[in-house]
């Protein structure tokens, strides 16, 4: 994947050529990370499918909830909104039907994710924004110092399931398909390569776009290590060339896959269902931003407003 | 003695029985008359059954509160005769159906005239079917009370225009008969009369929620984000009807933390944004509040308060939630607060809700509540006045600024300055790529710990309170200025208020209204010296514990002299106040 080139972007009505470079995303921060973080390779590949797509750092938007991976948008020079835990999703929602042009990309945990955010997560599923969902799964809350999560597995120890977490987790490939997400994968932190591949087309994909990413916590997570997911994990495109993530009954049954061998790759798509906002009358005309910025400046005719209460 | 142009109408059934539509047929009639009209309207929370009514006021004079005496109560169920036959004065009639079963004890037959009609009958005469007989009882009405049937006639017109000439003469012919009935057998011992103004003016006849809205739209909002809840999903239904019109994208949520959320990512984004709620949402909405503070993103709340706490009363109205949109959150931030009074001063809270916001980058909580979101009240045509709303939206970088910026140059969203206002930059441009957070941030928007830029930053937030305060609407002052007596109050009971006191100078009591419309940041100086000349106050409001008789205590040290608090879910009326006001004298010497 080339570091560099050059693509045209429209703004503004005026075309323009932008040249990107990783480097235009280098933030001044430096990360709070624990260092073997599986979040280094998931910040890594965001970068790199980012430039792959030639996108510059103001035609995105990141937005963030809260948690050790929800501080990724600190580490990237990019537009960023890091908002509150479990609410990235809305508040991506409200940026991108304010203003469609921008590529919008939500990072979230697991508990941020499909924990706090389960109400957030099922709606925008359904409602098809074109918007990407990173999820970063380490299957424990770790800012909060290793409680058990929503993707935590049944009989998971942690200071608050001191004999087993007695729920059973959260399989979101399933959860996504079930709910009407339009594109779902999974990426493995460790293997920043092929997840940036599966960010780009996630990004690529016009609808809500979900990237499940396996990551280790390496100081809280002692079960799924990064040893754990290397000894389980495979891609699905090299064991399975004839897989066809349109192909719903089979997507259905890879998405069950989990223990021994564990599924990467794109596993669901279907990329004939328009997006919210592409059925939204009002922004085939443009930006919601544009058409407000007009109605600041220029006359609606609100006087015939007042014929309706006469 | 025939009074003429002064009446008070009660109109009562259950839900589904049309009484909502039969009151806002009648509004329409009278205004068309050249009347002033005060419109209040009561309901439960249920889709069909209850006990719903319209209560209608009409003068020749502006009015802003209906009274608790009525001259007239249609009863389209036996309910509406048992709770309010007593509401009638002396001389007062019902007009029912002739078959309505009611307790005849219910009625003092020797104080109120019964006007038993055929109002089933005639529709089903005239059209097969007793679906008009509402139709007909608002022949009825404008029969007995001579008012003139041509306004009825075009009203009918009008509101059936759209389900076929059939359905539009069926009703016309169903009026009539109505009228004919009640002019030829009531009219002559019927004492209140209902004439149209000579050259009638045309007036505007609407509710706050409503002109609300249109202030919003004109100071250019273009993003409702909403989950329904009484009494505020009229705001977002209003917003829906009107999207095509204005280009205004609205948007239902799965909750209230995803409608403030999504409001605050469009405010971010650059667009004028708006959601709406009652109090349980807003309780929801605190979190993503305090998130709009610390990011300084500007957005504009309506929190149509409802009787409380928890489910409280789902259409009643109350001002239970002052304190509570005060201090929501946790933390300390910024915000801004205002409660609009009556329609006129919703208008303007319409868009000066949006100008104040953006200036200050802060959230601004419009408090309204059911009264407020259902009452419709006349409104002079030219006094809302488009031309006056102006769309100030404080400091941007603009795009040529930032175009002309230099690579060394790094835009800093949260900039420390001396008014505390950092200026905004849409996302979007390449020499405007910052971050903003949740978690205390720097200057450029990066997390930090660091106490001396905690400090600063902190300081910055709160230091726009101080721009906020010129700049707030200070409270009004309404009668004379050397008073005996000073009533304190705020947003809905605003009109009742005003009338009463009116009432009171009549009766020789020298009475003047002290009016909060922007509560936050409070206006101290302006009451305190209220508090230094007036000679006996007393705070009314529609609460338990008296909360702006508190803030104003906690702000200022001022002690009312007396509080009148109501929380029936019933709104004040004029006489309730007066009364109200008058025992309290009483009792405090």
């Amino acid at each position: 994947m080339a570091d560099t080139l050059v693509r045209p972007t429209t703004g503004q009505g005026i075309m323009m050529v932008n040249k990107v470079d990783i480097k235009m995303y280098q933030s001044p921060e430096k990360s709070t990370w624990c260092p073997g973080c599986g979040d280094f390779g998931i910040l890594a590949a965001l970068k790199q499918a980012l430039v792959g797509l030639g996108l510059a750092p103001h035609d995105a938007l990141v937005v963030s909830g809260i948690g050790c991976g929800s501080k990724l948008p600190h580490y990237l020079r990019v537009n960023a909104f890091n908002s509150i835990h479990g609410r990235a999703l809305a508040v991506a929602t409200g940026i991108k039907l304010a203003n469609h042009n921008l590529k919008v990309i939500a990072v979230t945990g697991d508990g941020d994710g499909y924990g706090i955010g389960g109400n957030h997560l099922i709606h925008t599923m359904r409602r098809n924004p074109d918007i990407t969902h990173v999820v970063e799964n380490n299957q424990v809350y770790g800012l909060t110092k290793g409680q058990y999560s929503p993707t935590s597995e049944h009989g998971y120890l942690s200071s608050t399931s001191p004999d087993g977490s007695i729920e059973v987790a959260v399989n979101p490939i399933a959860l996504g398909m079930a709910m009407g997400a339009s594109f779902i994968a999974r990426g493995f932190s460790s293997d920043p390569k092929h997840l940036a591949q599966m960010i780009m087309l996630a990004v690529q994909h016009k609808g809500y776009s979900l990237v499940d990413v396996l990551q280790p916590c390496i100081t809280y997570n002692h079960v799924n290590s990064n040893e754990w997911y290397k000894e389980r994990v495979y891609k699905i495109d090299a064991e399975n060339p004839d897989y066809d993530p349109t192909d719903r009954n089979a997507a259905w049954q890879k998405a069950q896959e989990w223990g021994t061998r564990i599924p990467m790759g794109v596993i669901y798509a279907d990329p004939s269902r328009p997006t919210y906002e592409d059925q939204v009358p009002l922004l085939q005309r443009g930006s919601l931003l544009d058409l407000s910025e007009r109605a600041m400046h220029s006359d609606y005719d609100y006087e015939s407003l007042k014929a309706e209460y006469m | 003695m025939v009074q003429v142009n002064d009446i008070n109408i009660k109109m009562g059934g259950e839900a589904g029985q049309g009484v909502e539509s039969s009151g806002a047929g009648f509004v329409r009639a009278l205004a068309k008359g050249g009347l002033y009209i005060y419109g209040l309207q009561d309901y439960q929370s249920r889709i069909r059954g209850g006990h719903n009514f319209y209560q209608i006021r009409a003068s020749e004079h502006p009015i802003s509160s209906f009274s608790s005496n009525l001259q007239m109560l249609m009863a389209f169920d036996n309910e509406t005769i048992s709770e309010h036959a007593h509401e009638l004065v002396e001389g007062g009639a019902i007009i029912f159906d002739e078959g309505l079963k009611f307790n005849r004890a219910d009625v003092d037959e020797g104080k109120v005239k019964m006007i038993p009609a055929p109002l089933k009958k005639i529709a089903k005469e005239v059209a097969g079917d007793d679906i008009m007989a509402n139709t007909a009882a608002l022949g009825v009405l404008a029969g007995i009370t001579g008012y003139e049937i041509g306004f009825m006639e075009d009203v009918i017109r009008r509101n059936f225009k759209r389900k076929g000439e059939a359905i539009v003469n069926a009703n016309l012919a169903v009026v009539q008969r109505g009228y004919a009935f009640g002019a030829e057998n009531h009219a002559a011992d019927y004492q209140w009369k209902l004439q149209p103004m000579p050259n009638p003016k045309q007036r505007m006849v609407l509710t706050a929620h409503q002109a609300f809205c249109m202030g919003a739209v004109a100071a250019g909002c273009r993003f409702n984000s909403a989950y329904p809840m009484t009494p505020g999903t009229t705001i977002i239904e209003w917003m829906t009807a009107h999207a095509g019109k204005y280009d205004i994208l609205t948007k239902q949520t799965e909750d209230e933390l995803s409608a403030i959320l999504m409001a605050i990512g469009a405010a971010h984004a650059g667009v004028r944004a708006l959601t709406n709620t009652s109090g349980g949402g807003f309780d929801l909405m605190t979190e993503a509040l305090g998130l709009a503070g610390m990011t300084e993103t500007p957005i504009v709340i309506v929190e149509a308060q409802r009787g409380g706490p928890s489910t409280g009363l789902p259409t009643k109205t109350e001002q239970p939630d002052l304190e509570p949109v005060i201090h929501a959150g946790h933390g300390e931030f910024p915000r801004l607060v205002m409660a609009p009074g009556n329609v006129l001063e919703a208008f303007h809270a319409g868009y000066r809700s949006f100008n104040l916001a953006e200036k200050y980058q802060m959230p601004c909580i419009v408090l309204t509540d059911m009264m407020l979101s259902t009452t419709q009240e006349t409104i002079e045509p030219e006094d809302m006045d488009f031309s006056q709303v102006k769309v100030e939206r404080g400091e941007f970088v603009s795009k040529e600024q930032l175009d002309a910026m230099t690579e060394e140059w790094t835009y800093l969203r949260h900039a420390v300055t001396p008014s505390g206002v950092s200026p905004r930059a849409v996302p979007g441009h390449p020499k405007a790529v910052y971050i903003t957070t949740g978690d205390e941030h720097d200057e450029r928007g990066y997390i930090t710990e660091d106490p001396p830029t905690r400090v600063a930053q902190m300081d910055k937030r709160m230091r726009k309170m101080e721009g906020a305060r010129q700049e707030i609407a200070k409270p009004t002052l309404h009668g004379p200025e050397d008073a005996d007596l000073t009533l304190i109050g705020w947003g809905s009971t605003y009109g009742a208020m005003k009338m009463a006191t009116d009432m009171l100078n009549a009766e020789g009591i020298k009475t003047n209204l002290f009016h909060y419309v922007d509560l936050w940041p409070f206006p101290a100086i302006e009451t305190e010296a209220l508090f230094a000349k007036a000679k006996h106050t007393i705070v009314i409001e529609q609460n338990f514990t008296g909360q702006l008789a508190r803030l104003i205590r906690v702000e200022t040290g001022c002690v009312p002299n007396g509080k009148i608090l109501r929380y029936d879910g019933h709104p004040f009326s004029q006489e309730d106040v007066v009364a109200a006001v008058k025992k309290e004298v009483n009792i405090n010497g």
